[in-house]
């Protein structure tokens, strides 16, 4: 390829150049499958622990199933964006996309949406999951779940993606992650447990609303300021 | 003598890179101390120094991966600080291969040229993976390639979309006769259609056979810059060896 041609070249837009990052990060998982196996293994022994250390004559199903799904979701979620930026420190991968001619604001994003796309898919078979295990009726508040379950991954990744950026360069990489994001996370685990429990309760999603604006409003918030402070975490 | 607006006057071609005063410090101590060059299209610096000069903290800083602490430097005529613009025209060969190894040489090839925003991305891999004379590997994944594939297929990645700046950090290294033959090739390609290279390497010979202009970097600043046509290569290596073991 000639320069001429690459004058005629018109480097990726923001979008487009996330898109680019993301499918290629997915392309990885697809092929290891390392990270998602694991966090769904994980996922579904938790929730099997969880199930033979309740007395379900103490507590009703309705009640502790909300949070034992949040807790799965925090720490299995950390398991892929531990990943994340891992595969591109092996081999010095980052260098090459740093070296290309996109914003990095849009290495933040597509890293963030591949982790969104992981998290989901873990949600995605350990929510029935659950429910079979614990034997939860959940009916007509199936959407509303899912909403619940999309809104809390797309804080948890955008917070999670810019300190895994953060933490892949040191050497305690995999203890600074979750000491670093778990406290962030507390908003997100608080809201997204508490729109489950009255979902679960089979109580009106109307009930649930101030706990979803929490979490909206905290995906605007996080969304914006990680991808504003992404390019300064990649400052030596 | 012309006049300022005589024909007879050609304006000549903006230099490739252009280094002012180059300066970059980590904690106070400064890696790169005030370096400044420039190199014209087809243009070979060869830059030679002891572990520790400032040699890859200045090519990183040339990439655009690192920002300056002083200074300037224009690629293409374009400011480095001016953002994704400027990087656009560099291509970065190190030893560390860049690569993903779970994807195969060709989507490896082919991501970074979808990322420069080649119209044919496919069709700009195969023939970069072809001139590197990898291309019969092209469908491997790359953990499966030898460490001087591996390296080919780096340096594929790296010229893909022809870049107007090469810069290589030790770029020989694990390349058997045909790869660095490939390396040759390629390199003497890129600087006839007017590239400009830095070519950072301990192997004098190595570097004198390419280079249009040599430099010898020590605690980073430039302590010998001149023209490869006033150097003598036998006297060169004698005076490096006496720079570097002078400065221990």
């Amino acid at each position: 390829m000639s320069s001429a041609d690459v004058a005629l070249a018109r480097p990726p837009g923001m979008l487009r150049a996330s898109w680019l990052v993301a499918s290629k990060d997915l392309a990885i998982e697809f092929r290891t499958r390392t990270a998602f196996l694991s966090a769904l293994v994980f996922a579904l022994l938790a929730a099997t622990i969880f199930y033979f250390a309740w007395d379900s004559t103490a507590v009703a199903a309705p009640d502790l199933a909300p949070g034992v799904l949040w807790v799965i979701f925090t720490f299995s979620g950390l398991l892929g964006l531990q990943r994340s930026f891992s595969v591109e420190q092996a081999d010095r991968a980052i260098d090459a996309l740093l070296v290309a001619p996109v914003d990095r604001e849009a290495i933040y994003l597509g890293k963030a949406m591949a982790n969104l796309v992981f998290v989901c898919g873990v949600e995605a078979i350990t929510i029935p999951a659950v429910m079979l295990l614990y034997n939860l009726p959940l009916g007509r508040g199936v959407l509303a779940l899912a909403a619940v379950a999309l809104l809390a991954a797309i804080g948890l990744v955008a917070v999670g993606t810019l300190f895994a950026a953060m933490a892949v360069n040191t050497r305690l990489a995999e203890l600074l992650l979750p000491m670093l994001s778990l406290p962030f996370f507390v908003p997100i685990v608080m809201a997204a447990a508490g729109s489950t429990a009255r979902l679960l309760a089979g109580r009106p999603v109307a009930e649930a609303w101030p706990w979803l604006r929490i979490l909206v409003a905290f995906d605007i918030v996080f969304v914006v300021a990680c991808t504003l402070a992404f390019p300064f975490t990649l400052e030596e | 003598m012309p006049g300022p607006l005589s024909p007879e006057i050609t304006i000549a071609a903006p230099p490739v890179v252009a280094v002012e005063a180059l300066v970059r410090a980590f904690s106070g101590r400064r890696a790169v101390n005030g370096v400044s060059f420039t190199l014209a299209e087809g243009d070979c610096l060869a830059l030679f120094g002891p572990n520790g000069a400032g040699k890859t903290t200045l090519l990183r800083l040339l990439a655009g991966l690192l920002s300056p602490t002083s200074g300037t430097c224009r690629v293409a005529g374009f400011l480095l600080r001016d953002g994704p613009v400027s990087r656009a025209h560099v291509g970065l060969i190190s030893h560390a291969s860049m690569l993903y190894s779970a994807l195969t040489a060709r989507e490896n090839v082919e991501f970074t040229a979808r990322m420069y925003g080649l119209r044919d991305p496919a069709n700009a891999a195969r023939s970069a993976l072809g001139a590197m004379r990898v291309l019969d590997r092209a469908e491997s994944p790359v953990r499966l390639l030898s460490r001087g594939l591996q390296q080919r297929v780096s340096i594929a990645r790296a010229i893909v979309h022809g870049p107007k700046l090469i810069l290589c950090d030790e770029p020989y290294t694990g390349l058997d006769e045909v790869g660095s033959a490939a390396l040759t090739d390629a390199l003497a390609e890129r600087r006839a259609s007017g590239a400009a290279l830095v070519l950072v390497t301990h192997n004098l010979g190595e570097g004198l056979a390419l280079a249009t202009h040599a430099a010898i970097m020590q605690r980073g600043r430039f302590v010998r810059y001149e023209r490869r046509g006033v150097v003598d290569a036998g006297a060169y290596a004698s005076e490096y060896r006496e720079l570097v073991t002078a400065d221990v």
